[in-house]
């Protein structure tokens, strides 16, 4: 009986979930397995799965040919700076956007909504145009203060203050403590899911952003993985086993991280979805 | 009396500055990067633009250009290719996968890593991950088609097959996310409206159209708009996978892939922000059209 049950039920799921699991990580794990093979086994017809010895060296090929530590460090350091800066930046509007009351709130508010809907082409060009203006193209800068002014943030933290009672605000309030006080003290923990959320979507967007980093910074040595991978194929078009080593030295830790995280990730994905 | 009016206009005022202070770093970084920008492209569109030199004027000479350029017309075509099929297969599918991760079954959590993984992923890594995997002569893709009988296609070459290989990628990708996204949604109904219906006598199919299916409409609704938005504006992909003198590049070539050649490649930045301008509203138009249809298919929970 508990095995019919099994067969009836349990298993078409398990079938159905390692067939999805198949089409979801197959393609990674040929990433992996183009890696390790000499350029002829890549190339073989009929297509060989397995290496006949694994070829570590391509990775030592891409890793000389490629910047890969610097394009690391720029990526990593890129997305630190602009998750504190834009937690910063994003939690105080939102706080004051929604405790503190002053002429013009709820147009500015809106005004910004609007700007939200406006698809990013939009502001490429110009903001390419201050870039060079300003002459910070080529600099980590330029990669992160665009990026740092996220409506979408503001508009997700406000529904997290929002959400925290009135009193608390009042009771600080009558105890004698300032607004920011109330903000950093008392306000911000209450709101942490909230940070971690925005500061994991903004972690991936950085992390996944191509057309601005390939546009604003085209030396090497400033660029990010994306931008980095993108070059990558320009260069090296034939030689797939080290395009695949410098694809597979790109997401295999951001695959570990979200593997050890995944909770949190999940968490702070659907968080931010939902609460739109 | 007097003091009392006096300290109630005082703590309003000072809360007032302080309102203002604290918005004052997002505004200024918005003012500078975001209104500025906005009214400059519009500038820019009224004006011929190169990579050096000052813009001249020009009118609406860049908009009448728009709709003559026969380019345009192909890329706005591609777009919408992109964005109806695209919406489609990947609401449609993550749907089924993530009610099928729903199900309480062990080793859950396993499969959520594996299924999730494409949507941590980098689109530059999966650009030229499947470039290889729908490559021609080598790719594993065309060497599962002669298995199973089939004849290998030139996915990234060909006319006819290269918008339907910017499909299946788009897709594979897209449905990952999204499927975080419908699971959290499926997680959050009250399982007594489960419960109800199987007192009713509801078998599992029924419960998913009866029940499921329409609990989750206002989540199914922001997706099918988030997604519209970002199909709308693929680029990555194509860019990757693409070859640019390539006859398949005109075939796969999407409005944003359009303006970014128009504005990088061939310096006609007052043109591109035509373009990007004219990309805005039809993005603009097809979303209010959504919001609009909504009231006729979506349940909003009392």
């Amino acid at each position: 009986m508990k095995i019919k049950k099994f067969m009836k039920e349990t298993l078409p799921v398990h079938i159905m979930l390692i067939l999805f699991s198949v089409i979801m990580v197959g393609p990674f794990l040929w990433m992996f397995l183009t890696s390790i093979k000499t350029y002829e086994e890549t190339i073989r017809i009929p297509v060989q799965f397995f290496p006949k010895a694994v070829q570590w060296v391509n990775y030592q090929i891409v890793y000389h040919k490629f910047p890969f530590l610097t394009l690391y460090f720029n990526t990593f350091f890129v997305t630190l700076i602009t998750i504190i800066a834009q937690l910063l930046v994003v939690s105080l509007a939102a706080y004051a956007f929604s405790r503190l009351d002053f002429p013009g709130r709820n147009i500015i508010f809106l005004l910004m909504l609007g700007l939200m809907m406006v698809p990013g082409q939009i502001f490429i060009i110009p903001r390419f145009q201050l870039m060079v203006q300003l002459n910070i193209t080529n600099t980590l800068t330029a990669l992160i203060l665009p990026g740092i002014f996220n409506i979408f943030g503001v508009f997700m933290m406000r529904q997290f203050f929002s959400s925290i009672p009135k009193e608390l605000d009042e009771a600080a309030l009558i105890d004698g403590c300032g607004y920011f006080v109330i903000y950093w003290k008392i306000l911000l923990p209450l709101t942490k899911p909230g940070l971690v959320s925005l500061g994991i979507m903004v972690m991936l967007n950085t992390w996944k952003e191509l057309m601005w980093p390939i546009i604003v910074n085209r030396s090497m040595h400033k660029m990010t993985l994306s931008a980095g991978l993108a070059m990558l194929i320009g260069e090296h078009t034939t030689y797939y086993e080290q395009v695949m080593a410098g694809a597979v030295i790109s997401v295999l830790p951001m695959i570990i991280i979200f593997a050890i995280f995944q909770k949190q990730f999940v968490a702070g994905i659907a968080r931010a979805g939902l609460k739109g | 009396m007097n003091k009392k009016k006096h300290g109630y206009s005082a703590r309003k005022r000072k809360e007032a500055v302080t309102g203002f202070l604290f918005i004052a770093p997002m505004m200024i970084g918005l003012l500078v990067f975001s209104a500025y920008a906005f009214f400059q492209n519009i500038y820019f569109s009224f004006n011929k633009v190169g990579a050096f030199g000052k813009p001249q004027f020009i009118g609406f000479d860049n908009y009448i250009r728009i709709f003559a350029d026969p380019n345009f017309y192909i890329a706005l075509k591609n777009t919408l290719f992109y964005t109806v099929f695209g919406v489609s297969f990947v609401i449609i599918f993550s749907v089924i996968i993530a009610n099928t991760l729903n199900k309480k079954v062990r080793g859950r959590t396993f499969y959520r890593v594996c299924i999730f993984i494409p949507a941590i992923t980098m689109p530059a890594a999966i650009g030229i991950l499947w470039r290889w995997m729908l490559n021609y002569k080598f790719g594993i893709v065309n060497y599962i088609l002669e298995k199973i009988g089939l004849q290998p296609v030139a996915w990234l070459s060909e006319a006819a097959t290269v918008k339907w290989a910017i499909l299946l990628v788009l897709v594979w990708s897209m449905v990952s996310y999204y499927v975080i996204i419908m699971l959290a949604g499926m997680q959050g109904i009250d399982l007594s409206y489960y419960e109800a219906a199987r007192v009713d006598g509801a078998g599992p199919r029924q419960l998913f159209f009866k029940v499921t299916i329409p609990l989750l409409t206002p989540i199914i609704l922001f997706s099918t708009i988030m997604s519209m938005i970002g199909i709308l504006q693929i680029f990555d992909f194509i860019y990757l996978m693409i070859q640019r003198d390539t006859i398949a590049y005109q075939y796969s070539m999407s409005m944003v892939t359009y303006f970014y050649e128009l504005a990088f490649v061939k310096d006609l930045r007052g043109y591109a922000s035509a373009v990007s301008i004219v990309l805005c509203i039809i993005i603009m138009i097809i979303t209010i059209i959504q919001m609009y249809l909504q009231k006729y298919w979506v349940n909003y929970d009392n």
